[in-house]
């Protein structure tokens, strides 16, 4: 039932718990997700989570909490590329929302669905990037691209395999 | 106390607060009420609900009261209109997602939002938008969910994580996709978990056996006593003409604090069991046959006196169930004493009992349960200490957690404990010779001679963990639990356990079964003391040789499963001539043996005392109607003692027949914990031996318990009385 976490996550973990006092354990939870996940094609399975909170010393419902709270984290299979469009303020008065139209009208999928064959996955609308003088925006992969336009987009999505 | 006084003004009251407090602690000490749902005093303050936001001078906004730390000169102004305006901005707030159904909602009508929507709510709702929805969550068999109620105020959280000691619940997702749950399904399994109930302030978390059975304005209150453990948990019985629906606790902080067991608040269920005895009942042909009461109590009399007639009085046994009351005890041990015989008994479970003129007046735990929490070294022997007495085993951990107390366990295994504790397991040595390596290891430690027959003793390095644990702080405390009292050489590990707690300077206690072993000393419902708890010169036989033997008659006193109750099997009963139950339940091995059957009510249906562990004596009303024809137990023994003409057998209440036996109680001279201490048996590392050990799951407890539907469902409930 229970799986173990590779080396790398595990040494990953440790890391962050040495820079906290040692009764804080729980400060690296963050960390050990975020590297799990990126082992796991981009989301959380609950055997992970709890593989997790057992390195840790935590029980697994303080893991699912902090894993379900921040938006990094997938607890679904997804697609392999994540996508966020910003729509805040600032990406909005420039033309946001045309811009996620387009995509979810380009991939044939709403926002917060993957593409059938798990290519790419637009997450729920993003909060501001902090990009704004590059507005409109988008992140892939935790790569920024500015200025966007329906064309710029297409070349973007297009290049991911 | 002059130095951490703080001096605010409350509403234009002077109020001392001490240095630390936060406002709500100061008010609620006063009697000033601020609303409030996340805030309870028995656990950390997450101050997340807002309904407690007051105002305060020089503050720039409203303040959370329960989070606001009092400061000299401080003026907190609770019901201003700048108070009242952000309290009520909040209720609206919380109302948004909360459904209008407190029609079908079992907790209308003893509800915190239901009355503080009454104060604090508007008339008409401004919110004309869609409401959420949350799916509900299985939280088992004892709790129910409707999670649309929740406002997430988080207290059953912080009781997981704070109480329990392992937090099954948690707070997922965020905003307004935040939500109560396990995340993944499964039942809350610990043995404090439908406290939870109590503390919701809403709807959303239930009493799930209680689910639409009554409203909370039609039922009638009556205070209460657990007879599960020697804790004596006070609780509330709710009835409904006349039948016990529901049990909630009764808060004593001397005690159970805010917290029942599920065990005390499930356990009744047994009362309406579908084997509750509805009349008294007589063998006529070899068959048990209804018949009126006078008829039944006419041949109890007349079987136990024709026993007695023929070989002599010693031949009647009476057992006694460890919950019966003081009352029961009291007028049992007067009749057989009265009959000529000493052989009563309701140490049912226990198998040695050689070492039991050392006893104490009374068993008990040897310290207030206010002062566990202030212990600093522990050593517990014996003991499953959560599944035996789970308010106990709350104390112990309050004190490893809060006061950083070292607990120590000695056990044939591990126990899941969910706190710091130095557990040393058996896995198959012998516990005597581990003991012996203690308390040398003890003398040792604490540069004391070590005692004679012990210095043979080889020392382990567990053996010095367990010893430096104990000796950790200064005030310490030895305990023995159930398994120990179960162990076939019980009197040696007794006797080592009182050396070790004198080398130590520990407080030593035994923690008995039942609600009321101490009770059952203190009224002579043993065989070698005398109502009062003076030793008799001259003992009857204990619960084990009565049933060794087969008498010629058994008197069978309160709720009694035959064999689950007895430490051997009730070979003996059913070769015996003549057996009178007086009981509220009629198991299928009582009623093939049993001649006469006079049903009388449980601890709910009839007044009585329990004497807790602590030697505290807590007397009760009778709650619930009694089931069928069956009659108060004391009311019954009174009776019995009449028809056999004993003189002194006038009482009118159960009050008088706990005074009579009180006052031969000579408390403070008769104590005599810790006696005889330094006659431990030195050559206590006897031959292994074979199967010692006797578990008794958390739900086997005793009869009621084991009738209990709802705790039968739960994963505690499935588990079997055997071996470890």
């Amino acid at each position: 039932m229970s799986i173990e976490l590779s080396a790398h996550v595990r040494g990953e973990i440790d890391l962050w718990v040495a820079k906290f006092p040692p009764e804080r354990r729980r400060s690296a939870v963050l960390a050990g997700l975020r590297a799990a996940q990126h082992e796991n094609n981009g989301f959380l399975t609950p055997d992970l989570m709890d593989a997790v909170a057992q390195y840790l010393g935590l029980a697994p419902v303080q893991v699912y909490e902090v894993a379900t709270f921040y938006s990094m984290f997938e607890t679904h299979p997804v697609g392999r590329h994540h996508v966020s469009v910003c729509t805040n303020i600032s990406c909005m008065l420039r033309g946001a929302e045309d811009i996620v139209a387009h995509v979810e009208k380009k991939l044939g999928i709403k926002t917060g669905e993957s593409t059938p064959d798990m290519r790419i996955f637009l997450k729920c609308e993003e909060e501001c990037l902090a990009a704004c003088t590059g507005g409109p925006m988008m992140m892939v992969d935790h790569i920024y691209h500015e200025h966007l336009t329906p064309e710029s987009v297409d070349r973007i999505l297009d290049e991911l395999t | 106390m002059s130095d951490d006084a703080v001096n605010i003004v409350v509403d234009g009251v002077p109020v001392v607060a001490r240095k630390g407090q936060m406002i709500m602690q100061a008010t609620d000490r006063q009697g000033i009420y601020i609303p409030r749902f996340c805030y309870h005093e028995k656990l950390s303050v997450a101050a997340n609900c807002r309904m407690c936001l007051v105002e305060v001078e020089k503050a720039p906004k409203p303040m959370p009261a329960c989070a606001t730390p009092v400061t000299e000169g401080m003026k907190v102004f609770t019901k201003s209109p700048r108070a009242i305006s952000a309290q009520k901005a909040t209720m609206e707030f919380l109302l948004i997602n909360h459904p209008l159904d407190c029609p079908i909602c079992d907790q209308g009508g003893e509800c915190e939002l239901q009355d503080l929507a009454m104060g604090f709510g508007r008339d008409i709702a401004r919110y004309a938008e869609r409401k959420r929805v949350v799916k509900d969550k299985n939280l088992g068999p004892l709790v129910s969910t409707d999670m649309t109620r929740c406002i997430h105020c988080t207290r059953c959280v912080r009781f997981g994580q704070e109480i329990q000691g392992f937090p099954q619940l948690g707070t997922t997702g965020r905003g307004e996709h935040m939500e109560i749950t396990t995340y993944v399904e499964q039942s809350v399994d610990h043995e404090l978990s439908a406290n939870i109930v109590d503390l919701c302030p809403v709807g959303a978390l239930n009493n799930k056996p209680f689910r639409f059975r009554g409203r909370s304005w039609e039922m009638t209150q009556h205070a209460l006593v657990s007879p599960h453990d020697a804790v004596g948990s006070n609780l509330y019985a709710h009835v409904l003409r006349g039948q016990l629906m529901r049990i909630v606790p009764r808060q004593n902080d001397e005690i159970n604090e805010t917290w029942i067991s599920d065990r005390d608040r499930f356990g009744f269920e047994g009362i309406y069991s579908e084997d509750r005895v509805q009349q008294p009942l007589l063998r006529v042909e070899g068959e048990l046959r209804p018949v009126d009461w006078e008829t039944a109590l006419a041949a109890a009399v007349d079987g136990l006196s024709q026993a007695r007639d023929r070989h002599g009085p010693k031949s009647i046994g009476f057992l006694a169930s460890p919950s019966s009351t003081v009352e029961e005890f009291f007028l049992a041990a007067q009749i057989a004493r009265a009959l000529g015989t000493d052989n009563i008994d309701h140490r049912l479970r226990q198998t040695d009992f050689s070492g039991q003129d050392r006893d104490a007046a009374f068993p008990g735990i040897g310290v207030a349960l206010t002062d566990i929490d202030k212990l600093q070294g522990i050593l517990v022997i014996g003991s499953h200490l959560r599944a035996e007495v789970p308010l106990l085993a709350h104390r112990i951990r309050t004190a490893a957690i809060k006061g950083g107390a070292k607990v120590a366990f000695l056990n044939p295994q591990r126990f899941e404990y969910l706190f710091p504790a130095l557990q040393h397991a058996l896995d198959g040595k012998d516990l005597l010779t581990e003991m012996c390596g203690v308390v040398h290891a003890c003398a040792q430690i604490s540069n004391q001679s070590v005692p004679a027959g012990i210095a043979t003793a080889s020392v382990s390095d567990d053996h010095r963990a367990l010893a430096r644990a104990l000796l950790n702080g200064e005030r310490r405390a030895v305990f023995l639990g159930h398994l120990a009292q179960r162990h076939p050489a019980y009197s040696q590990i007794i006797a080592l356990a009182r050396v070790l707690a004198q080398l130590s300077g520990a407080t030593f206690g035994v923690i008995t079964e039942g609600a009321n072993a101490a009770g059952a000393y203190l009224s002579g419902a043993v065989p070698h003391r005398h109502s009062g708890g003076e030793p008799r010169s001259h003992a009857g036989l204990h619960a084990r040789s009565m049933l060794d033997s087969v008498l010629q008659a058994y008197v069978l006193l309160g709720d009694i499963d035959a064999p689950e109750d007895f430490a051997k099997g009730p070979a003996s009963l059913q070769r015996s001539e003549f057996i009178v139950a007086i009981t509220p339940h009629l198991s299928q091995a009582l009623r093939s043996v049993a001649h006469v059957v006079l049903p009388i009510g449980t601890f709910a249906e009839t007044s009585g005392t329990y004497v807790n562990c602590e030697g505290r004596w807590q007397s009760w009303a009778g709650a619930a109607k009694p089931v069928g024809e069956s009659r108060p137990g004391w009311k019954v023994l009174r009776v019995l003692g009449n028809l056999f003409g004993l003189p002194g057998f006038e009482y009118a209440t159960s009050e008088e027949v706990r005074d009579a036996a009180k006052v031969l109680c000579n408390l403070e001279a008769s104590v005599l914990s810790g006696a005889h201490a330094t006659e431990a048996h030195a050559d206590a590392r006897s031959a292994a031996i074979a199967a010692p050990w006797v578990h008794v799951p958390i739900y086997q407890s005793d009869a009621l318990v084991r009738r209990s539907a709802s705790l039968a469902k739960t994963n505690g409930g499935q588990l079997a009385i055997g071996a470890l």
